[in-house]
């Protein structure tokens, strides 16, 4: 007679933790191809974040604001250490550096309208500055970055802040890519290259090494701008208590943290998920940095990577940031993973686009293609039709506000006058690892996990 | 012409840049003599007139950075990013030139009668730069269209990962980086060279150069992506 091995019905489906579909899915393309994924967005695993903080409002301890009617200041002034001409917004709010390249210039059109309306400021990226974002932006910081494709002294004259990038939250330590189905003529023209070749830029600036040479560098752009622009430093976030106080040193007026949530067009994926600590671990390291310096309120903290909501950017507030940038969730507001774009007032299916790049609204990651569905993340002549100017800037202002309403209902609800009166105090948190990174206690304890020895 | 002379030990170094950037008229100053430089950094930056100023003494970083219709002298040596991102005009460095010497210049023309440091010419965006002397390791480094000429030897790695930029060399190379190659001189290589080497003032035979460009093999970084087992 046969003996059979034995074998249990439920667990011969079991799938492994260490080995689960989607990572046998990542060995089995590594082994047909031989090339990592490089995909565009920010990391998807699931991090310690702002939802890991709440509120204590206003009470019988302390006194909260009537919601509607009385007044909340959001005004935020940024560059005051050594420029002329400081920064005023309106709001705390700010749009990140996206390059054209990475965007159409519809969109870029848009986003400058958005914020010009808002009161805000938004940023060039790498590939340099077009008509349309200058033309439509009144406030528009301009990016000085490692590659310096289409870099040049008349567009830093006519920008209104400068921002050295030395890196970014979704790629620490590397240079921006546009692979070249974007690279169309116009790219390739502001960017001095040819038509359709994979854009890797450097990773490090190319005429200096090192916090000392920052310092020169800055004085450099002060000098071509005879002192009136603000400069801003921006890092991704890594020892972020270190880089800032070395921005500070070097003679930034503003220094801009970016944490591993924060968005790219196109970087492998090993980067966005492995590389880098997340938001709310940098903030507070930021903010340390700025106040063991004694430079807080005197050098500016803008924090971005991963700020979705008013209550994120109240967060990042009273945990001592003076404003935040915001990436990808301006692409959402404009449309990003929607299931339709909208024509001439007509929703209408961008469904096929999505399954061409065997995605679907929700999911889709692939900035990176050119072959946004959308028409937000693109450089074709067609699909970037699909994004209407008009319709991008009002989306963008909708969202803008939505969460400038959001923030201030927060901040009198916290007893604040003023959103920038926001403070860690207002805060506690839900979880060990946010108590942990933060340095706030969690909720109905005085207990801050590694401080005092415990 | 009016001549028209700074003493940075005696005045400020954004006092005088402020005077080159706003009140120099395209009228009759256009001759500035910079003298005491001490090695400064940021002198004569984002020059945006054709004005001549000449520099007597070292300069510190980034001398002439950003320029655009000048003409900016250096009676001296130049520190790191001497005309870093020129668009236009000439600066010439009488002495040596330190690291990032025309750094991503877009366009203009850099001379350096003496040798120049590490990644001379890096990121090069269309630029001229004529060395007289030596080249440090890492010269052309991404360098994207412009041309360099390199009168003595060059150290590692020099084109590396060369865009659509092309560097001519009369000495020897120590090593080329990844993906540049040496290609056969065509006329039209000896009639820029000669042109180039004439502008500089530099008196050699173009017949003695040879032609570093890029193999593009790099272009691409999917090359391998049809690949499939």
């Amino acid at each position: 007679m046969d003996t059979k091995p034995v074998t249990f019905k439920r667990p011969s489906l079991e799938q492994s933790a260490s080995f689960d579909r989607s990572v046998i899915d990542y060995i089995q393309n590594a082994a047909a191809h031989g090339l990592y994924e490089i995909r565009g967005l920010g990391a998807k695993r699931k991090l310690p974040h702002f939802d890991d903080l709440v509120f204590l409002a206003g009470s019988l301890s302390r006194y909260p604001l009537e919601g509607y009617r009385e007044k909340c200041v959001t005004k935020t002034v940024l560059g005051t250490r050594f420029a002329k001409k400081p920064i005023e917004l309106d709001i705390p709010i700010t749009i990140a550096g996206m390059s054209f390249g990475a965007l159409s210039a519809n969109v870029k059109e848009a986003l400058g309208r958005a914020a010009t309306e808002m009161g805000t400021s938004t940023t060039t990226g790498d590939g340099g500055m077009t008509q349309e974002e200058r033309g439509s932006s009144k406030t528009l910081i301009y990016q000085c970055l490692p590659s310096r494709y289409g870099f040049n002294p008349d567009d830093v004259r006519r920008a209104d802040a400068i921002e050295v990038v030395i890196g970014q939250g979704a790629k620490p330590g590397g240079g921006g890519m546009l692979l070249g189905q974007k690279v169309n003529p116009r790219v390739a023209k502001m960017r001095t290259l040819p038509q359709g070749v994979d854009q890797r830029s450097a990773c490090r600036h190319p005429d200096w090494t090192g916090p000392d040479d920052l310092a020169i560098k800055i004085q450099e752009l002060r000098e071509l701008t005879d002192w009136e622009k603000p400069i801003y430093v921006k890092v991704g976030a890594t020892r972020t208590f270190n880089d800032v106080k070395l921005a500070v040193h070097s003679g930034a007026d503003v220094v801009v943290v970016d944490g591993m949530q924060g968005g790219t067009a196109a970087t492998q994926t090993c980067y966005i998920e492995h590389v880098g600590i997340p938001t709310l671990a940098a903030v507070r390291q930021a903010v340390d940095a700025l106040e063991d310096l004694n430079m807080k309120g005197k050098v500016q903290l803008i924090v971005s990577g991963g700020i979705r909501s008013g209550p994120d950017v109240a967060k990042a507030l009273a945990m001592g940031a003076d404003a935040v940038a915001i990436g990808q969730g301006i692409l959402f507001a404009l449309g990003c993973n929607s299931e339709t774009y909208i024509q001439n007032g007509e929703h209408v299916s961008a469904i096929e686009g999505y399954e061409a790049l065997g995605t679907a609204p929700g999911f889709c990651h692939h900035c990176h293609t050119g072959k946004c569905p959308v028409g937000v993340t693109t450089q074709d002549a067609i699909l970037e039709q699909r994004l209407q100017p008009d319709v991008g800037a009002r989306r963008v202002k909708n969202y803008l506000k939505t969460m400038n309403m959001e923030l201030t209902t927060i901040a009198r609800a916290c007893g604040k006058q003023n959103v920038h009166h926001l403070e860690r105090e207002d805060l506690v948190a839900l979880t060990l690892e946010a108590a942990a990174m933060a340095r706030i206690p969690l909720a109905g304890t005085s207990w801050i996990p590694g401080h005092n020895g415990f | 012409m009016e001549r028209l002379s700074f003493d940075l030990a005696a005045s400020s170094l954004s006092d005088m840049n402020r005077f080159l950037h706003r009140d120099l008229a395209d009228g009759d100053r256009r001759h500035v003599s910079v003298v005491n430089p001490d090695g400064a950094h940021n002198i004569a930056v984002g020059l945006n007139h054709p004005v001549t100023v000449e520099v007597h003494g070292h300069a510190g970083y980034y001398a002439a950075g950003m320029n655009k219709h000048a003409t900016v002298v250096i009676h001296g040596s130049a520190g790191t990013g001497v005309a870093e991102n020129m668009m236009s005009g000439t600066v010439h460095v009488k002495g040596f030139a330190s690291n990032g010497a025309g750094a991503t210049a877009h366009g203009g023309l850099l001379v350096i009668d003496g040798d120049a440091g590490l990644r001379c010419g890096i990121s090069l965006k269309g630029g001229d730069i004529v060395v007289g002397g030596s080249v440090g390791s890492f010269s052309g480094f991404m360098a994207q269209a412009g041309r360099m000429v390199i009168c003595g030897n060059a150290g590692d790695a020099l084109g590396d990962s060369l865009y659509e930029a092309v560097i001519y060399i009369r000495g020897s190379v120590k090593s080329l980086g990844a993906d540049a190659q040496f290609e056969d001189m065509t006329d039209a290589d000896y009639t820029a060279l000669a042109e180039l080497l004439s502008k500089a003032g530099m008196d050699h035979d173009p017949k003695s150069f040879r032609r570093i460009a890029s193999a593009r093999s790099l272009y691409h970084w999917n090359a391998d992506a049809d690949q499939e087992y």
